[in-house]
Formats: C-alpha cells, structure tokens, sequence
C-alpha cells in the first residue's frame, strides 16, 4: 500500500495576546497509507484539528511539507501552498456546515455543479449518494427540518459524491447523541468499504477512535506521543500520559527492592508481579480497573475498602499500601464491604514518576 | 433533620396525568435518588414539593411540618417551606458574589448577623470554596459554581435539600467529583436529600435508597442499589438501568425454545413455571452476561468484533438477527481468542424472563 | 436547627390560602394594556377616524382632493424616489464596508468598525446642514471655492436637489445594513464557508453562492431599516429641500400643519396625507415579509474558530484608503464644519481664524429662548427615558415572564410605533389631545412627552425583553425556595440582573430624544422649543453660525452619553 497522506517536519506556531508564541503543532512526521482509517487524539490544545486544517488547507505552515496522493500541496521551503479547492478533498465538520438555503439535493450536488457536470449525470450521482446515506427521496427537504444526524449524513453524502481519495473527519459525531454517534461509526466505517477512501478522523473520544481506526496518532501538547493500531496502543502505552487517556488507568506508586515489588506505604506483603530487568527504586504501576483479577483464593491479600454498583460492573476500592486500588468486576461477582479479598495483577505498565509541570503546562493550553 | 412524605399525591397537566395518587418517603439523613426516563414527572414532583405548582389531591410533608394538604386547604407558598434547592443550571445568581449568593437565604429568615456570617463560612468551607466569597459568578468555573448553589442550598435548609440533576452540565470527570463531594458532605451533616435525576449512573454512585419512576408517573421499585440491580423488580426497571438483548421463548411439547432470527434453539435451562399465565415470555439478558460456550446448542456467527479497550465488543448474528454481546477485557485475555467470521456457542448467565411487551409481540 | 421558622411559622399558613394576596402580577398586566391603549390604540385611532370622517360622518371628499392634488402628488414621488434610492445605494455601501471589515484582512478592524458607527449617533439634519454649508448652489463653501479658483461660472455641485438629499441620508443610513451584515458575519459558521471550499467552489463563487444567500436576512432587515427611516425622515428633506421646493410627504405635512397655524382643517389634511405615509410604509414592510420568507436560518457557530480572511494583497492599501476618505467625507467633514461654522461672526465669512469668534456660544447663553429649549430636551429627554424604561420593563415582564392570554396583542403594540413615521404619530397624538377627546395639552410640553413614549417605548421594551429572556426562571425559584416573597424575588433578583439592559433602555431613548426633530416640529408651541426644533428654527431665521453652535454643543452631549453607555453596557455583572 501507498503512502497517501505524509508530513514531512510539519510545525505551525500561532502567536496571541496572551500567551505569547505558541507551537500548536511541533515537527509532526506522519504518514497515512491508502484506504486506511486514521484516528488523530488527544485532549484539546494538542493540535490535532491544527493538523486536520493544515492539511485541509485552512492554514500555513510554519515548517515543513505536506504531501496528498504524491503531490506536494503545501510546502514552506518552495512557497507552494494549494488552495482547498484544489486539493481534491471530502470533509466532515462537527457542526454539520450543511447549507440551509438550499435543499438536500442542491447542498449534495453543490460540489458537482462546481465541477460543471451535466445535469443528468448530477442526478445520477446525487441519487446514489444519497442511496448510501440513507437519504433516499429527501432530495426537497431542507436541512432545518432534519436532525442533526440526518444533518450530517447530509454532509457525508456531500462529501462521498465527488469520489474523493481522502476523507477528513473532524468530530463529526460529537455533536450526536451518544446512540447514533454509535450507529453512524459503523455508517461511516461501511461507505468507507464501499468507496475506499482513506479516512482522518479527528476526535477527542479515545472508544471512538479505537472503535473506528486501523491506526491512531495520539498527541499531547503539540507533539506526537504515539502512532499504532489501538490494541498497540491500548495495550502497551508508551507513557502515562497514553495509558490514561486511552481508558480507565488505575495508577499505584511501590517501591523496587532487589526482585521485589512492595505498593508505598507497606514494604510486608510483596505484590505479586514480576520485575523487569533494570528497574530498581520508585516507579508507577499502570494497570486498568477491569484487568485486575478480584478473587478470594489467590494473589495479593487485603479488604474491600468500599463497593458502588455501576450500570455495567461492580466497582471496588480495594486497599494497598496507602493507596487505593480501583477494581472493576462484572456484578455476578460479588464481595461485600469489609470482605477479605485477593487479587491478581493479570497486566501492567512499568513507568517513572512523572514531574507536575507537564500537567500545568497541559491546562494552560486548554484554555486557547 | 426531618424526613419527607408525599402521600397520595395527584397532578394532571390539562387533562395528561403526570402521577396518581403517589406516595414516597424520604427517610432522615437518607440520599434518596429519585431516576427515570425524562418527561417521567419527577420534576414535577419536585416543584410540587418546592410548592412552585400544587397538586390536586394529597399532602406533602417535611418532619412534622405540613406543606400541602388539599382536603384541608393547606398550602404553604414557596417562601415558607424552608426547603434547600440546587438546580440544573446551578441558579446562582450572577449579579451577587460568592458572599452575597450564600448569605440572601439566612437575610430573609431574619438571622442575626454574626450567625449568617459563621454559618456562611462554615458552609463555603464545606464545599471547599472559601477564598472565593468576593468572586462573581462569571467568574467561576461551572463545578464551582454548582458548589456555591449547594452552599446556598445547605444554608437555607439544614433539613431537607432537593437537587434536580444538579450535575448534568458538567463534564464527566467534575461529574465524578461531585458526586463525592455531594455524598461527604452528606456524611457530615447528615441532611436529609432528595436528588433528581435520569442518569441512574450517578444515581447507583450516590444514593441510599433509589426510586425509580416509569414513564407514566408511577414508581416500579425502591430499594437499595443491589435490589435494583441485582434484583430488578420488573421489566422497566432492568431495562432502564442496562442495556440488554431480549429474546422470545417458545414452549413446545415440554420443552422450550429461544428464538432468535427466525431460529428455534433448545433452551431447556429455563424453568417452566414462568408458562403457568400461558401468557407469551421472553428472556432478557445483560450484554455482558453472554458468553461464548463451545457445549451451548444456542449458535451464531461472530460478524464483527469492535475493540473499545476495557471492553471487546461482538456483533453475533443468530439467524437473520444480529444481537451484540460484551466481554471484559480480562474475560477476553484468559480464553481462547475468537476471531470474525467464526461459528459460536453462548450461553447465558443470569437471565431473567418477562412477559414480553404487546407490541413485540405483534411485530414477531 | 429550626432558625426563621419561628418568625414565619404563623403567617406561612395563612398566606396559603389561595388568592387573598395582592396580585402584583395581575396588576401589571392590567396596566400595560391601558397604558398602550391610551398612547398608541387612540392615535392611530383618531388619524384613521379624522382622515375619513368629519363631525360623525363617512367624508372621503377631503381625502381625495388632498391626495390627488397635483403637489402632494409630486411629494409621493419624491418620498418613493428618495427611500428607494436611499436603501438601494445604503445597501451596496454597508454591505461591501461589512464584508471589508468581516471577512477580509485590512488592517485597523476595530477601530474602523467603531467609526463607521458613528453616523448612527448623529441627526441626520446635522449633516444637512454641514452639507448645506459646503455645497448650497451659490453660498456653499465648497462651490464658491471651486468657482473662484477654477473660475467657473456655475457652482459645480447642487447639494439642494434630489441626489443631494440622497447623499446625505446614504450617509447617516448605511450603518444600519452594515451593522447587521458585521454581526451576521461574526456570527456565522466558517465551516459553512469552508466546507463550500472543500467542496471545490473558488473564494469568489463562496461568496455569490454561500456567504451572500445566508446573510440575506441580515442584508434585507437592514435595507427595511433604511427604507422605513428615510421614507418617514423629516430633517433632511426639510433643510436641503424646503429653498428649491423640493417636498416629501413628511415635509409637505408639516407644511400642511404650519400653514393652517393650527387650525383643524389643516390637521385633517395632514392626516389624510399620513394615511398614505403609512400605506407606503406598510408597502415596504409587506415587501420585506416576502422577502423574508425563504425563512431565516440557523447560522450560529459551533466550535469557536477564527474565519479563515480573504487576502486582499494588492488591493490591500487602496481599500485601506478608499474606507479612510469615505469616514473623512461622512464622519468627520460635517462634524468640523459644524463646529467650524459655529465659531464664525456670519454666514458666508471665510473659514479663517480672525473670523472666529465665541459670540454665538454667548448668544446662546444669553437667549432665553434657546436656554428654554435646552431646558425642555433635557426635561423631556430624561422624563421620556425614565418613564419608558420602567414602562418598557414592565410589559416585557408581563409578555415574557407572566405570559397572559392576548401577550401577542400587547407585544405587536408596543412595537407598532417603531415603523410609524413620526410625522404621523405627532399628528395622531395631536388629533388625541387636542380637545376631541377632552383632555387638551397642545402646545403644553405633555403633548411632545406623550409623543416621545409612543415613539420610544418600543427600544426599551426590546432591551429589557431580551434581557429578561436570558433570566432563567430557576433564578426567580431560587430565591422563592431562599424564603423571599414573589415582590422580593423580582426586587433582589429580576431587577438587578436586568439593570444593565434598564440603563442602556434608558439612553436609547435619552438620545434620540436630545435630537429629535420630526415629531418635535409638529407640536412645539411657543414656550415648548426642544433642542432640534431651536436649532431648526434658528437655521431657518438664517442664524446659521448660532445653529452650528448649538448642534455643536449637542454633538457633545451626545458624544459623552454614547460614551457613558459604552462604559455600563461593558459592566460584567450583567447577565
């Protein structure tokens, strides 16, 4: 498979009253192959719609170059910059953009008309794009009488009827309801079969992205922290960072001592889990509430600290060392509070302590 | 500390009946969580209590207090009824500082001053926002501002406080914290709260006692979190609290079937007590209590397997119907994997069975 | 434990019983409803009546020869003329200085928008008589400057015509397209416009086939602005018109009026001639519904993002000089000149420093008359503007918190007077209060009050509905569930979180109260000046220099004002 999509050193820095220069996107190297479902994630302030624009051709680049199907459409050394129109696109916005002057007909056969098709072949290509959005006879209707997820599969047959290559997502499922968000993925995943396109989907919602990319980028304060497909990415986290924004995290602080494991605060019972090769002192453990065994035969002895019943599972705090593990069971198994317990530490991550200043750092670039 | 009572209590919006003749109370220093669907009427039991509009028939009672009685003509306008409240969209009023908001409801009971000013510290200090007395609103986050509403609330009533979905407009994580910080603070003064809400989520974290309310104004259950949800009291309340897959049953000459997809499957694990009304049942099931079991004559086709992470998801299809199953990512990591396209067996924990609904019914 | 119930347990159950409080809400509904009968039913009434009947009898014979005389008739052609060209070239203007300042990248964004603001502040008849000044056929400064240095033998420009008086109102008028146009566009969603981009369509195709459709309800609410407020103008047809016999309808009614001395004949005509004002008005208002019924959309954005600016590159600077000398020649050209003017011995005398001189400031102070009118525009200013805006906020309340059967009825009332000209309502409350109903304040300074209400009441109405709309009625119920009665709910809570939009109320009608003219003219008696009608009148007796004055001093008032209402309406405690 081809390389579709490549930025090469791409960075772009905004500068504002109040906070100074800011590197939105800082030397983001990315390459998405043909027909391939792309995730781009992070929380917000970490430049992924920045990228998403760049591409898109809403903005300049800083740096760098940014290449479409083989062809350099942005660049800052060759002053070459193309302009939306030209790039040969299809994109979805969170807030639908669908035209509500014209009809659904008119919205869809916009990009056509453009192009100067003939109408015959315009009605040919609207009616089928609407066939695969489930639109079929709505061609009159204006986009006010619709909700917002007839909206935006308005949008997506828009986006579908010009054959494009590539695909841009920026939330579009964001402004659904958490049903149809659900129901719309696999809409989009089925066109994206049926065209082949290649898809960039922008998104903050970590089961979205997971639910939908054969791989993913996730980016923390303007830079890139990982790319792989989600199991890579879910299963082995390459920071904290990762680890807790993709999913549930349950953290615990021990202490290393020769081939042991001891949880801070209770250096008697070791904890049950092997010790990679050359890590000694303080570290962090990462492991997730629903990947600790909960048992009463074997693992690590202590109490049931406290029990909630969730819709789906059952959630324990469970006491280890001075903190408090968090522990996620399906409800048929049950302890009771106070109840003695064991548990097995099935999966976890290994990392450093982290230093406060990332955190700082990230809640000031929210508020952009 | 004081309990509530609505007893009997009626109300009709032109001729839609909201409830009938309902009855609830509310224990002292209990966190009862009142849940169900929007449009159930639970804010309208609210604004009842609140005395906002009246009933028709009944009474509403705070301790001892009466606040509505209809055959006795009683009702006390809202001024009167000493009641805490923390609104959906936090009400607190943003020409007034974080001071001024806290001190209005001791101003107009006609406290000395030296006492509004200590118990508005004392309240500020609970819900963790002295420092900010001079702030305006505007200038407050939405969490925080939901903890000036609460002060407010907690100042007003040390009896009773109501809170109509107070956390809805937060994001999921402050959601969290309030909701812990709801329940501390109960802890420590031991108020008596009525929270409203539709999202049994919160509920389940906060409450003692749940009350859940049907569509039609009525209440199904009220009990503790593992009645409600180990013990659903009937169809709409295990429906409401979780997703699930139903399936029809069918009794044939002693044994019985599940049907699925226009598929028959032996399904002789269910007792047959549950045919004694001759009435047509169906078996619920929890998407996470499927699970795949080589030796179950129940078989279907894994079509696809979604990875969320904490969870897989498949989509299994048993005849011409595609039903959805859920396993935890622990589950999935101690058995053996399964992949798209492969033939399975389930098998289901924990089933319940219900009379199925008349228009399922019709549409089998 | 049981604090403040004591105090209050006896009476709580005693209050319970239904309906033996006073009901303040009832009251206010009441009194709303009484007090648009008497200051607007019964106008409108009394013009309908005195048009088509005389002492109790159908007579439609008046009607017809004054609408079919020959001059009256010229007058309807003139209005027509002048309102659609108005609106036509106001219209092109703000829209292209909308988009300049919305969507391309010239520089000076803010500061240019605020100028271009400024024309709104101002009467138009101040410009007139600027313009007068420069560009009058002979005497104009400008002409005889030209005719001088050039040696021509006719003045170059003729500002006492047609196209002079569309000048002049283009000028004062085009803010209210541009401010619409600017806050549609600010509102708008760029992803509207992108996504048309993706869609392959070129920058300019954007704007033909997406930008302009979706600010046409913006383009066209502006445009009626314009036509509704030129076709009932009075002061610029009045002072570039009235020396080469250049009539409107409004000018030809006060003609009508003036002419009579007050006679009731002359009234009747001038309500007849008002009756096709208001037709012509309605005319355009139903123009503007069809226009309008494509419908309005939803544009409003969602994620807050800049819109990507339209590069201008070359045409940059030249657009940047081109918005400089249009504020020049409409902002600051007829501000100078008429504090230049104001400072000259006489009318005519060039404009240089040893001609200078504080005489006509000190005329001003010396004369009881223009200190009375003074006197009267600031009584009448701020009585109108206290009035109005508790009136305003009283039926607001009651039409969006109370909500009584026949709320529609009152809503469309209190804005009615807004597309009335002035003309026609002093007339309306001349035929009212003049004796036929008996109760007579002609020539009183009641009468212009009485006036003013109507006209005004509408602008803080407005500002106080959608500001109590934003109040959510949780905040009432907090303070009622805090122990606070209704009456002390709406004191401690509903007022003060509306006070900002009081105030502003307030000065939206404080302002073009202090400039008033064209209802003014029409019902000023002896002792009743206001500051415009003295203005008017001194500029008519041909004390020109003493009028600039005058308006000199009243640029400042209105200048300090605006700038008062800057500062309260930025107050952050509003909601």
């Amino acid at each position: 498979m081809e390389n579709q999509i490549v930025l090469r050193h791409v960075t772009k820095r905004f500068t504002t009253k109040k906070l100074g220069t800011i590197t939105a996107v800082n030397n983001f190297n990315l390459e998405v192959r043909e027909g391939e479902c792309f995730s781009f994630l992070g929380p917000s302030g970490c430049g992924k719609t920045t990228t998403l624009r760049m591409i898109a051709g809403f903005e300049d680049l800083s740096e760098g170059e940014i290449e479409l199907c083989g062809r350099l459409v942005s660049s800052k050394d060759q002053h070459l910059y193309v302009p939306p129109e030209e790039r040969g696109l299809g994109m979805v916005f969170q807030a639908f953009a669908v035209w509500p002057h014209m009809n659904i007909f008119d919205n869809v056969a916009f990009p056509l008309q453009i192009r100067k098709l003939s109408q015959t072949e315009i009605r040919e290509r609207v009616k089928e794009a609407l066939h695969h959005t489930s639109l079929d006879g709505m061609e009159e209707v204006y986009p006010s009488d619709l909700s917002g997820g007839q909206q935006q599969r308005i949008a997506l047959a828009r986006a579908i009827v010009t054959n494009p290559k590539v695909m841009l997502l920026d939330e579009p499922l964001s402004n659904l309801d958490p049903k149809l968000r659900e129901s719309m993925r696999f809409e989009i995943k089925a066109l994206q079969r049926k065209f082949g396109f290649t898809i960039i989907f922008v998104t903050h919602d970590q089961s979205e992205a997971m639910a939908i990319s054969d791989r993913m980028m996730v980016c923390d304060m303007g830079n890139i922290v990982q790319v792989g497909t989600p199991e890579e990415l879910y299963n082995k986290p390459r920071t904290r960072f990762v680890h807790n924004f993709l999913g549930q995290s349950t953290f615990l602080h021990v202490v290393v001592k020769g081939d042991k494991v001891y949880a801070r605060g209770d250096m008697d019972q070791p904890l049950p889990i092997p010790v990679p090769p050359n890590i000694q002192g303080e570290m962090v453990i990462a492991t997730r509430p629903n990947e600790l065994d909960l048992n009463r035969t074997t693992g690590f002895k202590s109490r049931i600290e406290n029990r909630i019943f969730l819709t789906d599972t059952t959630q324990y705090l469970v006491r280890v060392g001075d903190q408090l593990l968090t522990i996620q069971t399906p409800h048929r198994i049950t302890f009771a509070e106070g109840e003695a317990c064991c548990i097995r530490f099935v999966k976890v991550m290994w990392y450093p302590e982290e230093d406060e200043k990332a955190a700082e750092e990230r809640a000031k670039r929210q508020t952009i | 500390m004081a309990n509530v009572r609505f007893e009997n209590v009626t109300f009709h919006y032109g001729k839609h009946c909201i409830f009938k003749n309902l009855s609830l109370t509310v224990e002292e220093s209990q966190i009862l969580c009142l849940v169900g669907p929007s449009g159930c009427g639970k804010t309208t039991l609210v604004r009842c209590l609140l005395g906002f509009i009246k009933p028709e028939t009944g009474a509403i009672y705070v301790g001892d207090r009466c606040l509505f009685d209809a055959d006795r003509g009683i009702n006390v306008p809202p001024e009167n009824r000493h009641i805490g409240v923390v609104f959906q969209d936090y009400a607190v009023w943003p020409h007034m500082t974080v001071w001024e908001n806290v001190l209005y409801p001791m101003k107009k009971m006609g406290l000395p001053k030296e006492e509004r000013e200590a118990r508005a510290h004392h309240a500020l200090e609970q819900v963790r926002m002295t420092g900010y007395e001079d702030h305006l609103p505007s200038q407050l986050s939405g969490g925080q501002q939901q903890r000036v509403a609460i002060a407010r609330a907690l100042v007003s009533s040390d009896e009773v406080i109501i809170m109509d979905e107070p956390i809805t407009n937060l994001d999921a994580k402050l959601r969290e914290e309030m909701l812990n910080e709801i329940r501390l603070i109960q802890h420590d003064i031991g108020t008596t709260i009525l929270y409203i809400t539709h999202d049994q989520e919160a509920a389940l974290q906060l409450c003692d006692i749940m009350a859940i309310m049907d569509r039609d104004g009525s209440l199904c259950q009220i009990g503790q979190d593992e009645d409600i949800i180990l013990r659903p009291a009937n169809r709409f309340v295990f429906e409401f609290i979780g997703v699930s897959n139903f399936f029809p049953l069918v009794r044939e000459k002693d044994h019985t079937y599940l049907e699925a997809g226009g598929r028959k499957f032996p399904y002789d694990s269910c007792p047959a007590e549950i045919f004694a009304s001759g009435k047509p049942m169906e078996m619920g099931v929890r998407l996470n209590d499927i699970v795949f079991d080589e030796n179950s004559p129940v078989r279907g086709t894994i079509e696809r397997i979604i990875f969320l992470g904490s969870e897989y998801i498949y989509f299994i299809r048993l005849g011409d119907r595609t039903i959805r199953m859920q396993s935890n990512a622990l589950d999935v990591m101690q058995r053996d994997p399964v992949a798209e396209n492969q033939e399975v067996g389930l098998a289901f924990l924990q089933p319940r069975y219900y009379e199925a609904k008349p228009e399922e019914v019709n549409a089998q | 434990m049981k604090f403040g119930m004591m105090q209050r347990q006896g009476s709580s159950d005693l209050a319970a019983l239904d309906g033996k409080t006073f009901n303040l809400d009832k009251a206010m509904t009441i009194i709303s409803f009484i007090l648009l009968l008497i200051i607007v039913v019964i106008p409108i009434f009394m013009i309908v009546y005195n048009a088509f009947f005389y002492k109790g009898r159908l007579d439609l014979e008046m009607f017809r020869t004054v609408v079919f005389s020959k001059d009256n008739i010229s007058a309807i052609t003139n209005t027509v003329i002048i309102g659609v060209s108005v609106t036509v070239v106001g219209t092109i203007i703000g829209l292209f200085y909308a988009w300049l300042l919305g969507r391309s990248d010239i520089p000076c964004k803010s500061l240019m928008r605020a100028l271009f603001m400024i024309p709104y502040m101002f009467p138009p008849f101040f410009g007139a008589m600027a313009w007068d000044m420069l560009l009058s056929g002979r005497g104009g400064y400008v002409n005889t400057w030209l005719m001088t240095h050039l040696g021509l033998t006719a003045p170059p420009f003729n500002i006492n015509s047609l196209g002079g008086i569309i000048f002049v109102e283009v000028s004062y008028y085009f803010p209210f397209v541009f401010m619409q146009v600017v806050s549609a566009l600010e509102r708008m969603d760029p992803t509207l416009e992108e996504s048309a981009r993706i869609a392959g369509a070129s920058q300019s195709t954007v704007i033909r086939r997406i930008t302009l459709p979706l600010v046409t309800p913006a383009i066209s609410a502006g445009a009626l602005l314009i036509l509704i407020s030129s076709l009932a103008h009075f002061g610029v047809p009045a002072i570039l018109g009235f020396s080469k016999q250049i009539y409107t309808l409004p000018t030809v009614i006060y003609a009508y009026i003036d002419r009579a001395g007050g006679s009731f004949e002359g009234i009747r005509q001038g309500a007849a001639l008002s009756i096709l004002l208001v037709f012509v008005v309605t005319m355009a208002l139903i123009l503007q519904k069809i226009v309008l019924s494509s419908g309005s959309y939803d544009i409003i954005k969602g994620k807050s993002m800049r819109p990507t600016l339209i590069k201008l590159r070359g045409a940059k600077y030249p657009l940047l000089l081109l918005a400089i000398v249009t504020l020049i020649l409409i902002v600051l050209v007829p501000l100078i000149m008429i504090f230049l003017e104001g400072l000259v011995k006489a009318y005519g005398l060039p404009l240089v420093p040893e001609n200078f001189t504080l005489d006509n400031f000190k005329a001003i102070a010396s004369s009881k008359q223009t200190l009375d009118a003074i006197r009267n525009s600031l009584f009448l200013s701020i009585s109108a503007g206290v009035l109005c805006m508790f009136l305003g906020v009283m039926i607001a309340y009651v039409v969006i918190k109370i909500k009584p059967k026949g709320k529609e009825i009152l809503e469309m009332l209190s804005v009615l007077p807004y597309s009335i000209p002035g003309t026609v309502l002093a007339i309306g409350v001349i035929l009212s209060w003049s004796g036929q109903l008996g109760i007579n304040l002609y020539n009183t300074v009641w009468i212009i009050l009485v006036a003013y209400m109507a006209r005004y009441l509408s602008f803080s109405m407005k500002s106080a509905s959608a500001s109590l709309q934003q109040v959510h009625p949780s905040l009432e119920e907090a303070a009622r569930a805090c122990g606070a009665s209704h009456t002390e709910s709406l004191k401690d809570i509903t007022l003060p979180l509306i006070r900002p939009a009081m105030i502003a109320g307030f000065f939206l009608i404080f302002l073009p109260s202090m400039r008033e003219l064209t209802t003014s003219i029409l019902l000023y008696g002896p002792y009743t000046r206001t500051l415009g009608v003295q203005i008017f009148a001194l500029r008519d007796s041909g004390q020109i220099p003493q009028a600039s004055a005058l308006a000199g001093i009243a640029i400042c008032i209105i200048i300090i004002c605006n700038a008062i209402v800057t500062h309260i309406t930025k107050d952050k405690r509003g909601v």
